[in-house]
């Protein structure tokens, strides 16, 4: 059977009076990789945020394996982000840092593992995604797609429990997309939990076990790639997709 | 990076031989043209100066090479205390800097005393003048008579100099950490890592890093300023340059001075514009990746 991961419940938030998220529900099974499309501004982003709580949320509640509430008062951030990973469309890899360094720094500083330790865990990482040869690079000598990389590999050094994928394609050029959601697919196959907000959708229609349109701040429409890029329900699905998909 | 291939056989560059000659000729009839141009200006104004009527006075009380050799060493030696300020002055003003800089951008209400301490020492010392703020440290502590505080000149003086550069050097450190992205405090956030933790490993060594140049500019400066400690009496170099003049009535100890401090802060200046020169090249490579 599955097992819920991640429980969206009932979740608002507004930026300046302006409701992004209007009481969007979700909720995501262990081991499956929900995909999130909608137009810009439909609340994908935000949701991600609001889930690692990078954003509080105004209202509703967002519980992680059913006993950790991201959304109540006394709850410890640090310790939330710890267990959800998020990868950002403009990689933010730390610049005065090797990509080795910018790998391990949280685990040793967060969960207070040895530099050797760390060191051969990250090396191991790099080695499976075929960036070892890049350790002791800076991030201005990386292309985009290897600079991604670099950053999910980094989110991944957490050994989280959920990963959260934020446009992570939106920034590369067209060339260097593929690598990137090579690296994604693997992780997919591997069993992580992911939620990914993409607008690459013959990418979303392979990998998504569950496609989530989301609109106006609420799941509008969810199903399986088939369901939802095959035989929308909604309207504005259709619209969404048929615009896109031109 | 664009996937460019040449056809094969074609060589790595090619630069027409023609045009190549153009450009070389082109280079050295403007560094010809430049020299020529230069030479003439300071040949036009040397001769104007010469031919005013106060001249050979100026030269005589300004430029007098026998004055000038029988000064310069004393004059060296007293710029050793220059130094020696300078030297204990700078550190200090890093720490105190980094220390406010950091103090004004705490968020805890718990450490609100403290914010408002640094909000104000920053307003104050910036906006009275250094050699005031040497004015009234050097002569007004030493007269408080306070038990067990050196009442020494020297002291006060590089106290002043301290205090007055670290509320500058404060807004530098700000600056900086103001130009380090909020995505990178964000990122690292999403990393599990705490605030202090981002601070001290992300956001502090970008910042510092980002304010070299600004912060040697200020060195600059203060190597300069230490000759305002003279006010309070300690023989420096400016001093010394005074007692000079006042006992023969000619003022080439003056220019002696000025010679001395432009031997150290020119190729410190030169120093400066190499760090800048260097961190912009980086940064526009940074961005092209």
């Amino acid at each position: 059977m599955t097992e819920t991961l991640l429980e969206i419940a009932g979740v608002w938030k507004a930026f300046d009076g302006h409701s992004v998220l209007r009481g969007l529900d979700l909720s995501v099974a262990r081991h499956e990789a929900v995909v999130l499309i909608g137009a810009s501004g439909s609340g994908k982003s935000t949701l991600l945020r609001c889930i690692n709580g990078l954003e509080t949320v105004d209202a509703g509640c967002i519980l992680l394996d059913g006993d950790l509430d991201v959304t109540a008062f006394n709850t410890d951030m640090d310790a939330v982000r710890r267990r959800i990973g998020i990868v950002f469309q403009s990689y933010n890899l730390f610049p005065h840092m090797s990509v080795l360094d910018n790998v391990t720094l949280s685990p040793r500083k967060v969960l207070k593992r040895g530099s050797s330790e760390s060191r051969d865990q990250a090396m191991a990482l790099l080695q499976r995604f075929g960036l070892a040869a890049k350790a002791d690079e800076y991030p201005d000598r990386l292309s985009g797609g290897q600079a991604q990389r670099v950053a999910i590999v980094r989110a991944l050094a957490m050994e989280p429990e959920l990963m959260l994928f934020d446009e992570i394609t939106s920034a590369l050029d067209p060339l260097l997309v593929g690598e990137v959601l090579d690296t994604v697919r693997e992780l997919k196959m591997g069993g992580l939990t992911l939620i990914m907000a993409t607008h690459e959708m013959g990418f979303a229609r392979e990998v998504a076990d569950r496609v989530c349109f989301l609109d106006a701040g609420v799941v509008l429409e969810q199903g399986t790639p088939e369901a939802v890029f095959g035989s929308p329900r909604e309207g504005k699905t259709r619209e969404f997709l048929s615009r896109i998909l031109k | 990076m664009s996937a460019s291939t040449t056809a094969p056989g074609a060589p790595e560059v090619y630069f027409d031989p023609v045009r190549q000659a153009h450009r070389r000729k082109r280079a050295r009839r403007d560094a010809l043209v430049g020299m020529a141009s230069l030479l003439g200006f300071v040949l036009v104004v040397g001769f104007a100066i010469s031919r005013t009527s106060g001249w050979p006075l100026v030269q005589e009380t300004f430029f007098n090479g026998s004055e000038f050799i029988a000064t310069f060493p004393g004059l060296l030696d007293a710029f050793l205390l220059n130094v020696r300020i300078f030297l204990i002055a700078e550190p200090l003003i890093l720490l105190i800097g980094l220390l406010v800089a950091l103090s004004r951008d705490l968020r805890s209400p718990l450490l609100l005393p403290l914010r408002v301490l640094a909000t104000l020492y920053v307003d104050i010392f910036r906006g009275v003048p250094t050699i005031l703020v040497i004015f009234l440290l050097g002569f007004g502590v030493p007269a408080l008579q306070l038990q067990g505080v050196p009442n020494n000149a020297v002291f006060w003086g590089t106290a002043a100099l301290v205090l007055s550069y670290g509320a500058y050097v404060a807004e530098v450190f700000r600056a900086g950490i103001g130009s380090v992205h909020s995505s990178q405090r964000m990122a690292a956030r999403s990393l599990g890592l705490t605030s202090l933790q981002t601070s001290r490993y992300v956001v502090l060594p970008q910042a510092v890093r980002n304010v070299v140049p600004p912060l040697l500019n200020d060195f600059i400066s203060l190597q300069k300023d230490t000759a305002l400690v003279s006010v309070l009496g300690p023989i420096e170099i400016l001093r010394q340059a005074q007692i000079d003049a006042s006992s023969t009535f000619n003022y080439t100890a003056y220019v002696g001075a000025a010679l001395i401090f432009i031997a150290l802060t020119i190729p410190m200046t030169r120093f400066a514009d190499w760090v800048q020169a260097r961190m912009r090249r980086r940064r526009t490579m940074a961005g092209a990746a």
